[in-house]
Protein backbone atom coordinates (compact mmCIF):
# COMPACT_ATOMS: atom_id res chain seq x y z
CA UNK A 1 0.00 0.00 0.00
CA UNK A 2 1.46 3.07 -0.94
CA UNK A 3 1.58 6.30 1.19
CA UNK A 4 -1.96 8.41 0.51
CA UNK A 5 -1.39 11.97 -0.94
CA UNK A 6 -4.32 13.55 -0.16
CA UNK A 7 -7.98 11.84 1.40
CA UNK A 8 -11.36 13.16 1.38
CA UNK A 9 -15.45 12.26 2.41
CA UNK A 10 -17.89 13.66 0.92
CA UNK A 11 -21.41 13.10 1.75
CA UNK A 12 -24.68 12.87 -0.37
CA UNK A 13 -27.79 13.25 0.10
CA UNK A 14 -30.28 10.60 -1.50
CA UNK A 15 -33.50 10.98 -3.24
CA UNK A 16 -33.06 14.37 -4.61
CA UNK A 17 -31.09 16.11 -7.60
CA UNK A 18 -30.56 19.74 -6.48
CA UNK A 19 -26.68 19.14 -6.01
CA UNK A 20 -26.04 16.06 -8.02
CA UNK A 21 -22.63 16.43 -9.63
CA UNK A 22 -21.81 19.30 -7.21
CA UNK A 23 -19.05 16.52 -5.10
CA UNK A 24 -17.48 15.21 -8.60
CA UNK A 25 -17.41 19.09 -9.83
CA UNK A 26 -15.23 19.44 -6.31
CA UNK A 27 -13.27 16.18 -7.19
CA UNK A 28 -12.27 17.47 -10.39
CA UNK A 29 -10.75 20.58 -9.54
CA UNK A 30 -8.96 19.29 -6.38
CA UNK A 31 -7.75 16.52 -8.39
CA UNK A 32 -6.25 18.85 -11.05
CA UNK A 33 -5.20 21.12 -8.16
CA UNK A 34 -3.01 18.34 -6.88
CA UNK A 35 -1.63 18.73 -10.60
CA UNK A 36 -2.94 15.02 -11.59
CA UNK A 37 -2.64 14.46 -15.66
CA UNK A 38 -5.75 15.32 -16.92
CA UNK A 39 -6.64 12.16 -18.51
CA UNK A 40 -7.13 10.41 -15.19
CA UNK A 41 -8.74 13.60 -13.59
CA UNK A 42 -11.44 13.39 -16.59
CA UNK A 43 -11.27 9.69 -15.38
CA UNK A 44 -12.08 10.03 -12.18
CA UNK A 45 -14.54 13.11 -12.56
CA UNK A 46 -16.43 10.80 -14.69
CA UNK A 47 -16.91 8.03 -12.09
CA UNK A 48 -17.40 10.45 -9.07
CA UNK A 49 -20.24 11.50 -11.15
CA UNK A 50 -22.19 8.66 -12.12
CA UNK A 51 -21.21 7.49 -8.59
CA UNK A 52 -22.78 10.39 -7.27
CA UNK A 53 -26.13 9.90 -9.36
CA UNK A 54 -26.63 6.55 -8.31
CA UNK A 55 -26.50 7.56 -4.82
CA UNK A 56 -28.81 10.26 -5.42
CA UNK A 57 -31.13 8.26 -7.58
CA UNK A 58 -31.26 5.19 -5.40
CA UNK A 59 -30.35 5.61 -1.80
CA UNK A 60 -31.35 7.68 1.15
CA UNK A 61 -27.70 8.86 1.73
CA UNK A 62 -23.91 7.66 1.33
CA UNK A 63 -20.97 9.21 0.82
CA UNK A 64 -17.94 9.34 -1.94
CA UNK A 65 -14.07 8.63 -0.81
CA UNK A 66 -11.63 10.07 -2.36
CA UNK A 67 -8.07 8.82 -2.32
CA UNK A 68 -5.00 9.78 -3.82
CA UNK A 69 -1.46 8.05 -3.81
CA UNK A 70 1.50 8.19 -6.07
CA UNK A 71 -0.05 5.55 -7.87
CA UNK A 72 -3.38 5.83 -8.23
CA UNK A 73 -7.07 7.87 -7.85
CA UNK A 74 -9.66 5.89 -5.87
CA UNK A 75 -13.42 6.56 -5.56
CA UNK A 76 -15.04 4.80 -3.45
CA UNK A 77 -18.89 5.23 -3.06
CA UNK A 78 -20.80 3.81 -0.32
CA UNK A 79 -24.51 4.12 0.62
CA UNK A 80 -26.99 3.24 2.68
CA UNK A 81 -29.97 1.90 0.52
CA UNK A 82 -31.67 -1.12 -0.91
CA UNK A 83 -29.12 -3.00 -2.40
CA UNK A 84 -28.63 -4.51 -5.14
CA UNK A 85 -30.00 -8.06 -5.39
CA UNK A 86 -28.43 -9.26 -8.58
CA UNK A 87 -24.89 -7.95 -9.69
CA UNK A 88 -24.57 -9.23 -12.66
CA UNK A 89 -28.19 -8.68 -13.97
CA UNK A 90 -27.51 -4.89 -12.73
CA UNK A 91 -24.19 -4.25 -14.90
CA UNK A 92 -26.00 -5.49 -18.13
CA UNK A 93 -26.35 -2.22 -20.44
CA UNK A 94 -29.89 -1.60 -20.60
CA UNK A 95 -31.11 -2.70 -17.21
CA UNK A 96 -32.31 -0.16 -14.97
CA UNK A 97 -34.39 -0.14 -12.28
CA UNK A 98 -34.55 3.85 -12.18
CA UNK A 99 -37.52 6.34 -11.75
CA UNK A 100 -39.04 8.11 -14.39
CA UNK A 101 -37.75 11.34 -12.14
CA UNK A 102 -34.23 9.65 -12.68
CA UNK A 103 -35.14 8.97 -16.41
CA UNK A 104 -35.86 12.72 -17.07
CA UNK A 105 -32.32 13.66 -15.82
CA UNK A 106 -31.46 11.66 -18.50
CA UNK A 107 -29.93 9.02 -16.53
CA UNK A 108 -31.38 5.68 -15.64
CA UNK A 109 -30.83 3.91 -18.71
CA UNK A 110 -29.02 1.29 -17.45
CA UNK A 111 -25.29 2.43 -18.34
CA UNK A 112 -24.24 4.26 -15.07
CA UNK A 113 -22.17 0.96 -14.03
CA UNK A 114 -20.94 0.09 -17.26
CA UNK A 115 -19.82 4.09 -17.16
CA UNK A 116 -17.85 3.22 -13.80
CA UNK A 117 -16.18 0.05 -15.13
CA UNK A 118 -15.50 1.33 -18.30
CA UNK A 119 -13.18 4.45 -16.85
CA UNK A 120 -11.78 2.61 -13.85
CA UNK A 121 -8.30 0.28 -13.75
CA UNK A 122 -10.29 -2.15 -11.50
CA UNK A 123 -14.04 -2.39 -10.06
CA UNK A 124 -15.35 -4.09 -6.81
CA UNK A 125 -18.86 -4.39 -5.90
CA UNK A 126 -20.75 -5.38 -2.78
CA UNK A 127 -23.79 -5.35 -1.82
CA UNK A 128 -26.33 -6.58 0.63
CA UNK A 129 -30.00 -6.15 -0.16
CA UNK A 130 -31.86 -3.86 2.73
CA UNK A 131 -28.49 -2.35 3.58
CA UNK A 132 -26.55 -0.70 1.13
CA UNK A 133 -24.10 -0.71 -1.82
CA UNK A 134 -20.28 -0.28 -1.78
CA UNK A 135 -18.65 0.26 -4.96
CA UNK A 136 -14.78 0.74 -4.97
CA UNK A 137 -12.67 2.20 -8.22
CA UNK A 138 -8.77 2.61 -8.83
CA UNK A 139 -7.35 4.59 -11.59
CA UNK A 140 -3.62 4.20 -12.02
CA UNK A 141 -1.77 7.26 -12.37
CA UNK A 142 0.46 5.82 -15.41
CA UNK A 143 -1.33 6.81 -18.58
CA UNK A 144 -3.28 4.02 -20.32
CA UNK A 145 -2.91 3.28 -23.89
CA UNK B 1 -36.79 8.05 -49.55
CA UNK B 2 -37.03 4.20 -48.72
CA UNK B 3 -35.21 2.49 -46.04
CA UNK B 4 -33.40 0.34 -47.82
CA UNK B 5 -31.17 3.00 -49.73
CA UNK B 6 -30.73 4.57 -46.75
CA UNK B 7 -29.60 1.47 -45.46
CA UNK B 8 -27.44 0.90 -48.12
CA UNK B 9 -25.75 4.58 -48.02
CA UNK B 10 -24.56 4.32 -44.75
CA UNK B 11 -23.50 0.95 -44.25
CA UNK B 12 -26.20 0.08 -41.71
CA UNK B 13 -26.58 -3.29 -40.02
CA UNK B 14 -30.17 -4.83 -40.27
CA UNK B 15 -30.71 -6.22 -36.80
CA UNK B 16 -34.48 -7.56 -37.41
CA UNK B 17 -37.46 -7.36 -39.70
CA UNK B 18 -35.57 -6.79 -42.89
CA UNK B 19 -39.37 -7.37 -44.55
CA UNK B 20 -39.67 -4.06 -43.36
CA UNK B 21 -36.84 -2.26 -45.69
CA UNK B 22 -38.90 -0.92 -48.63
CA UNK B 23 -40.95 1.42 -46.22
CA UNK B 24 -40.54 5.29 -46.83
CA UNK B 25 -38.91 7.27 -44.62
CA UNK B 26 -40.08 10.22 -44.43
CA UNK B 27 -37.96 12.36 -41.84
CA UNK B 28 -35.62 11.93 -38.50
CA UNK B 29 -36.11 12.31 -35.14
CA UNK B 30 -33.10 12.02 -32.99
CA UNK B 31 -34.28 11.35 -29.27
CA UNK B 32 -33.26 9.48 -25.84
CA UNK B 33 -36.34 10.48 -23.65
CA UNK B 34 -39.42 8.59 -24.66
CA UNK B 35 -41.49 10.99 -23.41
CA UNK B 36 -40.21 13.76 -25.79
CA UNK B 37 -39.91 11.03 -28.70
CA UNK B 38 -43.85 10.08 -27.81
CA UNK B 39 -44.86 14.12 -27.99
CA UNK B 40 -42.22 15.30 -30.66
CA UNK B 41 -41.66 12.60 -33.23
CA UNK B 42 -44.03 12.31 -36.27
CA UNK B 43 -45.39 9.21 -38.50
CA UNK B 44 -42.42 7.73 -40.95
CA UNK B 45 -39.42 9.02 -38.65
CA UNK B 46 -36.60 7.17 -38.87
CA UNK B 47 -36.16 6.78 -34.79
CA UNK B 48 -32.17 7.61 -34.22
CA UNK B 49 -31.58 6.65 -30.71
CA UNK B 50 -28.87 4.70 -27.98
CA UNK B 51 -31.93 3.47 -25.80
CA UNK B 52 -31.96 -0.33 -25.90
CA UNK B 53 -34.96 -0.97 -24.02
CA UNK B 54 -38.02 -3.11 -24.98
CA UNK B 55 -39.81 0.43 -24.66
CA UNK B 56 -38.59 1.61 -27.59
CA UNK B 57 -40.69 -0.72 -29.17
CA UNK B 58 -43.85 0.20 -27.95
CA UNK B 59 -43.10 3.80 -28.92
CA UNK B 60 -42.04 3.49 -32.32
CA UNK B 61 -45.32 1.09 -33.04
CA UNK B 62 -47.43 4.07 -31.61
CA UNK B 63 -45.90 6.50 -33.26
CA UNK B 64 -45.60 4.89 -36.99
CA UNK B 65 -42.33 5.59 -36.86
CA UNK B 66 -40.84 3.84 -40.20
CA UNK B 67 -37.77 2.21 -38.01
CA UNK B 68 -35.55 2.62 -35.06
CA UNK B 69 -31.64 3.20 -35.71
CA UNK B 70 -29.61 2.19 -32.94
CA UNK B 71 -26.12 4.42 -32.47
CA UNK B 72 -22.75 4.38 -30.96
CA UNK B 73 -22.88 0.66 -31.86
CA UNK B 74 -26.31 -0.34 -28.78
CA UNK B 75 -27.14 -3.74 -28.89
CA UNK B 76 -30.83 -3.92 -28.13
CA UNK B 77 -31.76 -6.33 -25.28
CA UNK B 78 -33.30 -9.90 -26.55
CA UNK B 79 -36.76 -8.95 -25.45
CA UNK B 80 -36.58 -5.71 -27.54
CA UNK B 81 -35.55 -7.79 -30.31
CA UNK B 82 -39.10 -9.93 -29.77
CA UNK B 83 -41.05 -7.31 -29.33
CA UNK B 84 -40.15 -5.72 -32.74
CA UNK B 85 -39.93 -9.16 -34.78
CA UNK B 86 -43.79 -9.44 -32.88
CA UNK B 87 -44.88 -6.09 -34.40
CA UNK B 88 -42.62 -5.74 -37.03
CA UNK B 89 -40.40 -3.12 -36.20
CA UNK B 90 -37.29 -2.83 -38.40
CA UNK B 91 -33.75 -2.26 -35.74
CA UNK B 92 -30.84 -0.93 -37.72
CA UNK B 93 -27.79 -0.39 -35.95
CA UNK B 94 -24.30 1.01 -36.35
CA UNK B 95 -20.97 2.22 -34.46
CA UNK B 96 -21.12 5.81 -36.07
CA UNK B 97 -22.49 8.23 -33.16
CA UNK B 98 -25.92 9.95 -33.25
CA UNK B 99 -24.67 13.26 -34.74
CA UNK B 100 -22.88 11.56 -37.32
CA UNK B 101 -25.85 9.74 -38.13
CA UNK B 102 -28.11 12.26 -38.16
CA UNK B 103 -25.93 14.26 -40.55
CA UNK B 104 -25.47 11.58 -42.86
CA UNK B 105 -29.29 10.83 -42.96
CA UNK B 106 -30.17 14.15 -43.43
CA UNK B 107 -27.59 14.99 -45.79
CA UNK B 108 -29.21 11.91 -48.43
CA UNK B 109 -32.90 13.35 -47.39
CA UNK B 110 -31.61 16.86 -48.36
CA UNK B 111 -29.10 16.54 -51.11
CA UNK C 1 -15.96 27.02 -36.37
CA UNK C 2 -16.89 29.84 -34.18
CA UNK C 3 -19.88 29.73 -31.82
CA UNK C 4 -20.72 32.62 -33.05
CA UNK C 5 -21.07 30.88 -37.12
CA UNK C 6 -23.16 27.93 -35.60
CA UNK C 7 -25.41 30.23 -33.79
CA UNK C 8 -25.70 32.20 -37.17
CA UNK C 9 -26.32 28.72 -38.58
CA UNK C 10 -28.68 27.61 -36.30
CA UNK C 11 -30.61 30.90 -35.92
CA UNK C 12 -30.39 30.55 -32.40
CA UNK C 13 -30.32 32.45 -29.06
CA UNK C 14 -27.73 33.10 -27.06
CA UNK C 15 -28.38 32.19 -23.74
CA UNK C 16 -25.38 32.08 -21.47
CA UNK C 17 -21.14 33.70 -22.75
CA UNK C 18 -22.25 36.15 -25.09
CA UNK C 19 -18.63 36.99 -24.58
CA UNK C 20 -17.40 33.90 -25.52
CA UNK C 21 -18.78 33.49 -28.86
CA UNK C 22 -15.12 33.59 -30.31
CA UNK C 23 -14.81 30.00 -29.36
CA UNK C 24 -13.75 27.55 -31.78
CA UNK C 25 -15.52 24.09 -32.19
CA UNK C 26 -15.04 21.08 -34.21
CA UNK C 27 -16.96 18.50 -32.60
CA UNK C 28 -20.39 17.95 -31.75
CA UNK C 29 -21.91 15.64 -29.79
CA UNK C 30 -26.09 14.82 -30.08
CA UNK C 31 -27.74 12.58 -26.76
CA UNK C 32 -30.38 13.04 -24.46
CA UNK C 33 -28.55 10.68 -22.20
CA UNK C 34 -25.98 11.76 -19.61
CA UNK C 35 -24.31 8.46 -19.52
CA UNK C 36 -23.65 8.08 -23.05
CA UNK C 37 -22.48 11.77 -23.16
CA UNK C 38 -19.85 10.75 -20.29
CA UNK C 39 -19.16 7.39 -21.99
CA UNK C 40 -18.33 9.23 -25.43
CA UNK C 41 -18.21 12.77 -25.58
CA UNK C 42 -14.94 14.23 -26.00
CA UNK C 43 -13.67 17.93 -24.57
CA UNK C 44 -14.10 20.86 -26.93
CA UNK C 45 -17.17 19.20 -28.27
CA UNK C 46 -20.14 20.92 -28.77
CA UNK C 47 -23.41 18.59 -26.53
CA UNK C 48 -26.56 19.13 -28.91
CA UNK C 49 -29.68 17.94 -26.54
CA UNK C 50 -32.94 18.51 -25.63
CA UNK C 51 -32.48 17.98 -22.42
CA UNK C 52 -32.73 21.53 -20.14
CA UNK C 53 -32.03 20.68 -16.56
CA UNK C 54 -28.86 21.41 -14.30
CA UNK C 55 -27.36 18.32 -14.82
CA UNK C 56 -26.44 18.63 -18.67
CA UNK C 57 -24.23 21.57 -17.09
CA UNK C 58 -23.12 19.23 -14.84
CA UNK C 59 -22.19 16.68 -17.21
CA UNK C 60 -20.47 19.32 -19.23
CA UNK C 61 -18.44 20.72 -16.80
CA UNK C 62 -17.00 17.02 -15.82
CA UNK C 63 -16.19 16.42 -19.35
CA UNK C 64 -14.77 20.25 -20.35
CA UNK C 65 -17.76 20.56 -23.44
CA UNK C 66 -16.90 23.71 -25.09
CA UNK C 67 -20.79 24.80 -25.48
CA UNK C 68 -24.11 23.02 -25.08
CA UNK C 69 -27.00 23.77 -27.54
CA UNK C 70 -30.72 23.47 -26.62
CA UNK C 71 -33.10 22.27 -29.19
CA UNK C 72 -36.38 22.60 -30.10
CA UNK C 73 -37.17 25.91 -28.84
CA UNK C 74 -36.74 24.59 -25.19
CA UNK C 75 -36.51 27.41 -22.30
CA UNK C 76 -33.85 25.85 -19.66
CA UNK C 77 -35.19 26.33 -15.46
CA UNK C 78 -33.17 29.22 -14.01
CA UNK C 79 -31.02 27.09 -11.69
CA UNK C 80 -29.94 25.65 -15.11
CA UNK C 81 -28.51 29.04 -16.60
CA UNK C 82 -27.27 29.89 -13.18
CA UNK C 83 -25.02 26.53 -13.29
CA UNK C 84 -23.89 27.53 -16.21
CA UNK C 85 -22.90 31.11 -15.95
CA UNK C 86 -21.44 30.08 -12.53
CA UNK C 87 -19.37 27.00 -14.64
CA UNK C 88 -18.69 29.35 -17.59
CA UNK C 89 -20.29 27.38 -19.76
CA UNK C 90 -22.29 28.90 -23.01
CA UNK C 91 -25.48 27.90 -23.72
CA UNK C 92 -27.26 28.76 -27.44
CA UNK C 93 -31.05 27.99 -28.13
CA UNK C 94 -32.02 26.90 -31.01
CA UNK C 95 -35.76 26.34 -32.77
CA UNK C 96 -34.46 23.13 -34.70
CA UNK C 97 -35.20 19.73 -33.74
CA UNK C 98 -32.11 17.70 -32.84
CA UNK C 99 -32.18 15.53 -36.49
CA UNK C 100 -32.12 19.45 -38.46
CA UNK C 101 -29.46 20.93 -35.84
CA UNK C 102 -27.00 17.90 -36.19
CA UNK C 103 -27.93 17.88 -39.94
CA UNK C 104 -27.21 21.56 -40.30
CA UNK C 105 -23.94 21.54 -38.43
CA UNK C 106 -22.74 18.23 -39.99
CA UNK C 107 -23.34 20.33 -43.65
CA UNK C 108 -20.91 23.21 -42.42
CA UNK C 109 -18.84 20.71 -41.59
CA UNK C 110 -18.89 19.92 -37.75
CA UNK C 111 -17.86 15.99 -37.45
CA UNK C 112 -19.37 13.41 -34.71
CA UNK C 113 -16.63 13.61 -31.82
CA UNK C 114 -16.03 10.30 -32.10
CA UNK C 115 -16.53 8.47 -35.36
CA UNK C 116 -16.96 4.65 -34.47
CA UNK C 117 -17.00 2.44 -31.39
CA UNK C 118 -13.86 1.28 -30.16
CA UNK C 119 -12.20 3.20 -33.33
CA UNK C 120 -10.52 6.71 -31.85
CA UNK C 121 -11.14 6.22 -28.34
CA UNK C 122 -7.81 7.26 -26.41
CA UNK C 123 -9.43 8.06 -23.70
CA UNK C 124 -10.73 5.02 -22.43
CA UNK C 125 -8.79 3.08 -19.72
CA UNK C 126 -8.10 -0.86 -19.47
CA UNK C 127 -11.00 -2.61 -18.57
CA UNK C 128 -11.13 -5.29 -15.83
Amino acid sequence: MSEIRYENFFPIEGGTFVNAGDVSSRIKSILKNLGIGSEVVRRAAIIAYESEINIVSYALRGNIRLSVTPDAVCIEAKDEGPGIPDIELAMQEGFSTATPMVREMGFGAGMGLSNIKKFSDSLEITSEVGQGTHVKTRINMAEAG
Amino acid sequence: MKLEEIAGKLNLRVLCCDEGLSREVRGGFVGDLLSDVMANSREGDLWITRQVHPNIVAVAVMKEHSAILLVQGGIPMEDTLSRARKEGVPILGTEINGFEAAGKIYGLMNP
Amino acid sequence: MTLAEIRDILDAEVLVGSDELGKEVKTAFSADLMSDVLAFAKPGSLLLTGLTNPQVVRTSDILDIAAIILVRGKVPPAETVRLAQELKIPILRTRYILFETSGRLHEKGIVGCIEKVGGDRVDVGNKI
